[in-house]
């Protein structure tokens, strides 16, 4: 089996990094090749380093409130692209009221300030696609 | 040969702490601060560490006000920002109406970055969090009804800090109010962008540029203002330690100093203008000592690697702001009680201003009732605990004066490591600083994960059932007000003066001159925020960061 292949994005205008640099690093230390996109990626440039990575897994990570505009747009350019079953999750800092609408759009998992990190690699394990 | 002292420690271990040992092991091997930084059991009489010289003298470990809390207290200054500037200007009447002493701007991150609420990056993010300023328009909102003159005004803004200046002085020159009496401070850090939060715009160099522009035109034009808020405060957010924080810090004070320097300034013209923001963490007693060396380091350093002159180049002056980074979403009433303990420390510490955070900010911007428990918090400090009675009341004490110790000296090995790289620019364009944030972060995290480090609701004494509190929802509405000011300032304002103005900055911006002047026609001319960073961005380019991991 190889190694599921994850891309760790940081979309909108926020700068603040420590989240996604710290899973990064636990989802290596944890056996998954990690791409990490830096700051500032737009939906357009997340999927298509998902496509170049062949990625299995998107993971965003957003504090600063945009998630309604960024999620629904990157799900869309997913299933054009023919992405669909690509896992998305999402951490940061997302209100409650928010939580039901980003499932429905299809991101699966959701994690919240606080969450272990074996919790979110347990997560990625049981819901990513699995390829030989 | 052994020190009476040495063989009385040999006693005490021997004839008190061993049977005791013997009886209950301690909890742990070794015990370390939330920084790492490891912690003996006992601190006794330590001739070199024990007696810094009085507050208010060099080099001012005690202090820099001789009477401390007795004179003046700290001013409460609680940073907020949301949605509309009207939004925002009503928060601000309320926390001057319930005794705050100073106001704070957070701005969203479309204005942080230099994005019109059109740009494509905008996205979602008008007003979100902080206030959306567009163009001076907006700035005469947010200070509609409030008197710039009778208060003193913060501004947290980097990349675009001059322009908002700008903005603020032309606000000001409106209501009538003279720059030379205008007190405030505005962040203007771009090095602690760069190495943790990341809100930068233009390359280090060009950015460092504007920043001694502004020492520059302030201390002939606005010699009250505080021209830049050296920020320790989001490199320890972003993950670094204690130590980290204040060497990283201090060393991008004496960069900013060797700029200034460098351009032309006289250390004495400018330098009393520069003020610092620490994190006031968890580790109570760690942080306290932060500050006492902050004080200390910043003082020799004017003194002896500047030759500055004047005692107020000497003194250091600082905001401090709760730990953000140590709230959590579970129980989130427990972070009323953490955030006190810190502003204990800040205090404690003699910060000469501070914010509380509010206990819902792990969920979303706080309410209005959050920030006014989060301002009583330091109320019942200055007024009920006592604590401001006594001048550095833990001047003595064996733990804080020897941990003051040893940070400065890890600080100066920090020192001499950036000063071999050639200073804090190239150590950034190395990626040094980053390097070391994001090491220390992961490693606290790996000690959470662990349950090395136990964070109360999180991975000790957690509980099923949910807290309910109330929380801030901010919605799209302040988007679309923003979008169709913009529009209509763009139909109405004379367009032909908004593209000469623009067109100086571009001039400017090519050769040498001060920036503020054009920057300031650009503001009277209601060009927009979006389109003078443009101007810059034309002439400077944009700095994108290899991403270090």
């Amino acid at each position: 089996m190889r190694k599921l292949r994850v891309v760790i994005a940081k979309p909108g205008l926020d700068g603040h990094d420590r989240g996604a640099k710290v899973i990064a690093r636990a989802l290596r230390d944890a056996g998954m090749e990690v791409i990490y996109t830096g700051l500032r990626q737009t939906p357009e440039q997340i999927v298509g380093a998902a496509l170049q990575e062949d990625a299995d897994v998107i993971g965003l990570s957003i504090l600063s409130g945009a998630h309604n505009h960024i999620a629904p747009k990157l799900m869309d350019l997913l299933k054009e692209k023919g992405l669909d079953d690509v896992l998305v999750v999402i951490g940061g800092i997302i209100p409650d009221v928010d939580v039901p609408r980003l499932k429905e759009i299809g991101v699966k998992g959701i994690f919240l300030p606080g969450t272990p990190m074996k919790d979110i690699i347990d997560f990625i394990t049981a819901h990513a696609r699995v390829r030989v | 040969m052994r020190t009476a002292a040495e063989t009385e420690r040999q006693r005490w271990e021997r004839e008190t702490l061993a049977p005791a040992l013997a009886d209950a092991p301690e909890r742990e091997v070794a015990f370390t601060t939330i920084s790492g930084w490891p912690i003996e059991r006992l601190y006794s009489a330590d001739v070199e560490a024990l007696d810094p010289p009085a507050p208010g003298d060099f080099p001012y470990t005690r202090g820099i006000h001789p009477s401390g809390y007795r004179g003046k207290l700290w001013t409460m200054r609680q940073f907020a920002g949301f949605g509309t500037p009207e939004d925002t200007n009503a928060r601000y009447k309320g926390l001057l109406g319930a005794g705050g002493t100073g106001l704070s701007v957070a701005f969203d991150l479309p204005t942080l970055m230099g994005r019109d609420p059109d740009h494509e990056l905008s996205l979602g993010e008008v007003g979100k969090c902080g206030v959306n300023i567009t163009s001076l328009a907006d700035m005469e909102r947010l200070f509609d009804g409030i008197a710039v003159g009778d208060i003193t005004t913060s501004m947290t803004i980097n990349s675009p800090a001059a322009i908002v200046l700008a903005m603020y002085l032309v606000v000001a020159e409106k209501q009538g109010a003279g720059w030379r009496t205008l007190s405030g401070t505005i962040q203007n850090d771009i090095l602690k962008e760069f190495i943790a939060q990341k809100e930068y715009i233009f390359p280090p160099r060009p950015s460092m540029r504007l920043i001694t522009d502004v020492f520059a035109f302030c201390s002939n034009e606005a010699p009250r203002w505080n021209t830049i808020s050296v920020s320790g405060y989001h490199i320890r957010e972003a993950g670094s330690t204690a130590l980290q924080e204040l060497a990283f810090t201090l060393r991008d004070g004496i960069e900013y100093v060797q700029w200034g320097v460098d351009a032309g300034l006289d250390v004495d013209d400018f330098v009393p203008r520069m003020s610092f923001f620490f994190n006031a963490h968890s580790g109570f007693f760690e942080e306290i000592a932060k500050y006492r060396a902050a004080r200390t380091l910043w003082a020799e350093a004017m003194r002896d690697r500047f030759g500055a002159r004047n005692e107020r180049s000497w003194k250091l002056r600082f905001h401090s702001q709760t730990a953000g980074v140590s709230l959590t979403a579970q129980q989130p009433h427990n972070n009323v009680i953490r955030t006190a303990i810190q502003a204990l420390s800040a205090v404690l510490g003699g910060t000469n201003s501070l914010h509380t955070n509010s206990l819902d900010e792990a969920l979303a911007l706080p309410t209005a009732e959050a920030a006014t428990l989060a301002l009583r918090t330091q109320q019942i400090i200055a007024h009920e605990s006592g604590v401001t009675e006594v001048v550095d009341p833990l001047g003595g004490s064996y733990f804080v004066e020897r941990l003051t110790k040893d940070l400065e000296n890890g600080a100066r090995a920090y020192f001499d490591q950036i000063d071999r790289m050639g200073g804090m620019v190239e150590a950034i364009e190395e990626g040094f600083p980053q390097r070391e944030v994001a090491e220390s972060a992961y490693r606290y995290q790996q000690a959470v994960e662990r349950n090395e480090k136990i964070v109360v609701g999180v991975n000790g004494f957690e509980q099923q059932t949910d807290v309910h509190v109330d929380r801030l929802y901010i919605d799209d509405r302040a988007a679309d007000t923003q979008l169709a000011r913009l529009e209509s300032l763009r139909r109405t304002r004379d367009n032909a003066d908004v593209a000469r103005a623009l067109d100086r900055l571009r001039a400017v911006a090519v050769g040498s001159g001060n920036l503020m002047p054009p920057i300031l026609d650009a503001v009277r001319a209601y060009a927009t925020l979006g389109e003078m960073c443009d101007a810059l961005r034309d002439v400077w380019g944009e700095y994108e960061e290899r991403p270090v991991l």
